[in-house]
């Protein structure tokens, strides 16, 4: 009895932190889209730039950044994705394009979607680090909105950061600032830079901190809370409102150590995940494992946005962002992210991988099983893999993945008994 | 005349081992048109093109899931089995992202040849593009000669650059031979010249094609009178199979096309001035772009209605590999393009092999009886 009161009070709490939270973070985006698609009264500038972008010089130049990746993770969650995909097939798209790229390209000529579209853009910045996707997507928006494209062409790292590429890179760097320049119509400030890579920087330390706050035991928050968290470290990185966020939340998440307060309540088994969330299901996905005692406490995904911190030259932020935006997760070899997944599984003390393999997103699913293979020698820990979409449901089979983390957390069990 | 292309392509692996066998050369595999062929042939090496297996993938489904490209599944498949044992060498220029992760698993998980990444431009329009293709030849250059343990001389650069260009030159003209004249080559044929073309030993290539060209100018006028609907053959696949034949019954005769095993490859040839590396970067920064590299929002577009124009014909069939994603992107504003031209098309994608020949040849029937 005091058992089902303790774990009730637990989810209680759990409900009021998370509405607390939540409002915070709710503000925030309000906020900032409100700002977004009123820019034009404001007479600010819109930039559309990729996830995997350098957002700074925008920030700098009082650009508005503004991203159709998130926007795509929007449509996911709140279970728009197959509508809009199945409109952006009527336009000929096929449907085993990343539906990220299908919805936003679709929801572009209906201004559809849970916020009424995105506002419209003034420029567009694509940065091929995170895939060759965006590059194609990109040039469909240039055509539609007849606005200039910036393309940061960050070459691909199989196996280490080439002299040629760097220099190469951060030539495109100046070619960014010429060319944002030229779109505002004014010059860049470079003190300002100065100021916004540092805040940069410090919001990426703030958010591998709170990450890290998940290699305790019990975990103070999953990798579930974390895909909703990381909205700020995408979006508004280079401000001063994510250090004060992730500031709070820190702190936060460290009372919750302190106290011995864990996401799931009574955190049994630990679990790693990998790509993308699968946007219309992660409540589901999370209360599925949490019935399982299983905590999913860290995820490749949201550490990609304070990822290449090592490569980050605090004095000289803007010259090292060549070597930092072209040494991201996705942007480099199946072993070397083998080794990446391994730490995580010594850092967060992992009993298992849940893999999810991700139809969209061929960058981060090819190679998944080889991945799989060598964390299982090296670790000897079972992985599951999990076949879906991040936004488009029809590729999500809800009984076969029940059946399938059922079966999984019974091997899971008995290897801990 | 063309049997010495037909029997290459029967057994494209037992001509590469007999080449290296017999001639004692070393032979680099590579994938995509956008490998510098002319620096492996520079280092003495055979330059092979690998296309993808197409028939019964197992050993690569423990790699690759269901929704990559058979391409890049049929090339691992190959490779896994052992197919490519014969090769020296393989190289892997970047294009899309299903290529790129093909490059990290087979580098992790073949062994016996040496693997070398191009990691080319995605972006070719630039200056600072210019110089990072430059510095990534270059650098390409170096690594073959340390891989192969030859040096790569200025002068078997300029030759090898004359000796693909005459290649290109050729296949030119024979395309010009057919679109002037459909009737005196099949398309079979002719792609089979195009796709031996990047198997073949180069220098006996460069001495048939004159042959071959010289056979077609004489069929002139000889062809017989009835002619198809002329169609132009577009999109892609890195590696297009085979549907001249049934197009030809459907009434319907490819008279140009825009595929990078076709008019892609050899529209550009490599033009002199600079340095041999720098005249090669310069090559492939012009020549008619993938859809996985970005030259500017329109140029696709424009070509496959100039094509269509400059060509006299009457529709478009676009060919796409299920699950590749540059072509697919790019196909709805293509289509819109030749919609506003004016210009019918059809599309075709295909899975692993070509629908069954009865369904091919209806829906190429209803399309040319349409146009
Ligand atoms: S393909 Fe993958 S990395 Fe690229 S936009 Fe889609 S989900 Fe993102
Ligand atoms: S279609 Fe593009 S990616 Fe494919 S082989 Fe040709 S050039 Fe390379
Ligand atoms: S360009 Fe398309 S067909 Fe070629 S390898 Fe890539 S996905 Fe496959």
């Amino acid at each position: 009895m005091s058992q089902v009161l303790l774990y009730l009070l637990a989810k209680v709490k759990k409900l009021i932190l998370h509405f607390k939270k939540q409002n915070k973070m709710k503000e925030i985006m309000t906020v900032y889209y409100m700002e977004a698609k009123s820019a034009r009264v404001g007479g600010r500038k819109v930039a559309w730039i990729t996830s995997g972008g350098p957002v700074e010089p925008l920030i700098a130049m009082d650009v508005i950044p503004v991203y159709p990746e998130n926007h795509g993770a929007m449509i996911g969650a709140s279970k728009m994705g197959v509508g809009l995909c199945e409109t952006a097939e009527s336009m000929g798209y096929s449907t085993d394009l990343c539906s990220y790229a299908r919805s936003d390209i679709a929801c572009a000529t209906v201004n559809g979607g849970p916020i009424g579209g995105l506002p419209r853009p003034d420029m567009l910045v694509c940065c091929n680090n995170i895939c060759g996707t965006v590059l194609k997507w990109y040039e469909v928006q240039a055509r539609y909105f007849d606005v200039p494209l910036f393309i940061l062409d960050t070459p691909f790292c199989h196996v280490g950061f080439a002299q040629e590429a760097k220099r190469y890179v951060r030539k495109q760097l100046d070619e960014y600032i010429n060319f944002l320049e030229k779109v505002c119509g004014k010059k860049m400030d470079h003190d300002r830079m100065k100021e916004v890579g540092k805040l940069s920087l410090e919001g990426q330390r703030l958010w591998q901190a709170v990450l890290d706050t998940t290699a305790n035991r019990p975990a103070p928050m999953s990798a579930f809370d974390a895909f909703y968290h990381l909205a700020l470290i995408v979006t508004l990185r280079g401000t001063p409102v994510v250090v004060e966020y992730y500031t709070q939340l820190l702190a936060k998440m460290k009372d919750r150590v302190a106290k011995g307060v864990g996401a799931v309540p009574n955190e049994k088994y630990r679990l790693l995940w990998d790509n993308i969330p699968i946007w219309p299901r992660t409540r589901w996905l999370s209360q599925k494992f949490a019935a399982h005692d299983a905590c999913l406490v860290a995820d490749t995904y949201t550490s990609a946005w304070c990822g290449t911190m090592k490569y980050i030259d605090e004095n000289n932020f803007f010259d090292s962002m060549a070597e930092a935006y072209t040494r991201i997760y996705l942007n480099i070899g199946v072993d070397e992210m083998a080794r990446i997944v391994i730490g995580m599984v010594d850092k967060y003390r992992v009993d298992g991988i849940v893999m999810h393999s991700n139809r969209s997103c061929k960058p981060y699913s090819l190679g998944q099983y080889d991945i799989q293979r060598i964390v299982e020698k090296e670790r000897g820990i079972p992985s599951l893999m999990i076949e879906a979409d991040m936004v488009d449901e029809r590729s999500f089979s809800e009984s076969q993945v029940a059946t399938r983390i059922d079966a999984f957390m019974e091997v899971i069990k008995q290897r801990k008994s | 005349m063309l049997t010495e292309f037909h029997d290459a392509l029967k057994d494209p692996a037992a001509y590469g081992k007999r080449l290296k066998e017999e001639g004692g050369r070393k032979v680099v595999g590579y994938f995509c048109s956008y490998t510098p062929e002319e620096i492996i042939y520079a280092a003495g090496a055979h330059p092979f093109r690998l296309f993808g297996a197409g028939d019964g993938i197992h050993l690569a489904d423990a790699h690759f899931q269901s929704y990559c490209c058979s391409l890049v599944r049929g090339a691992l498949e190959g490779a896994l089995a052992g197919r490519f044992d014969f090769l020296d060498g393989v190289v892997f220029p970047h294009t899309c992202d299903s290529i790129q992760r093909l490059s990290d698993v087979w580098r992790m998980n073949v062994r016996g040849h040496f693997h070398l990444d191009v990691v080319l431009p995605v972006k070719l329009n630039t200056d600072s593009a210019k110089a990072y293709m430059t510095d990534v030849l270059e650098k390409f250059r170096n690594d073959l000669e340390r891989k192969l343990g030859t040096s790569i001389t200025e002068d078997g650069l300029k030759k090898a650059a004359r000796t693909f260009n005459d290649i290109r030159g050729s296949l030119k003209r024979l395309y010009e031979l057919k679109s002037e004249n459909p009737g005196i080559v099949s398309g079979a044929d002719l792609y089979a010249v195009v796709k031996a073309s990047m198997i073949m030993d180069r220098d006996r290539v460069v001495r048939l094609l004159p042959g071959v060209v010289r056979e077609l100018e004489k069929r002139r006028g000889t062809g017989e009178g009835e002619e198809g609907k002329r169609l132009v053959l577009a999109g892609g696949i890195c590696n297009h199979p085979d549907v001249y034949r049934v197009i030809e019954e459907a009434g319907g005769v490819v008279v140009w096309d825009d595929l990078c095993t076709g008019s892609r490859y050899f529209e550009e040839v490599t033009e002199g001035g600079g340095s041999p590396v720098a005249d090669l970067a310069g090559h492939y920064l012009a020549r008619p772009v993938c859809p996985a590299k970005h030259s500017g929002l329109y140029a696709r577009a424009e070509r496959l209605v100039e094509i269509v124009k400059e060509k006299r014909a009457a529709g478009v069939v676009f060919l796409f590999l299920k699950f590749c994603d540059p072509h697919s992107f790019d196909y709805p504003y293509l289509k819109k393009a030749l919609d506003e031209a004016g210009i019918p098309s059809m599309v075709l994608e295909v899975e692993d092999r070509l629908p069954s020949e009865g369904q091919l040849t209806t829906r190429f029937e209803t399309f040319v009886h349409m146009i």
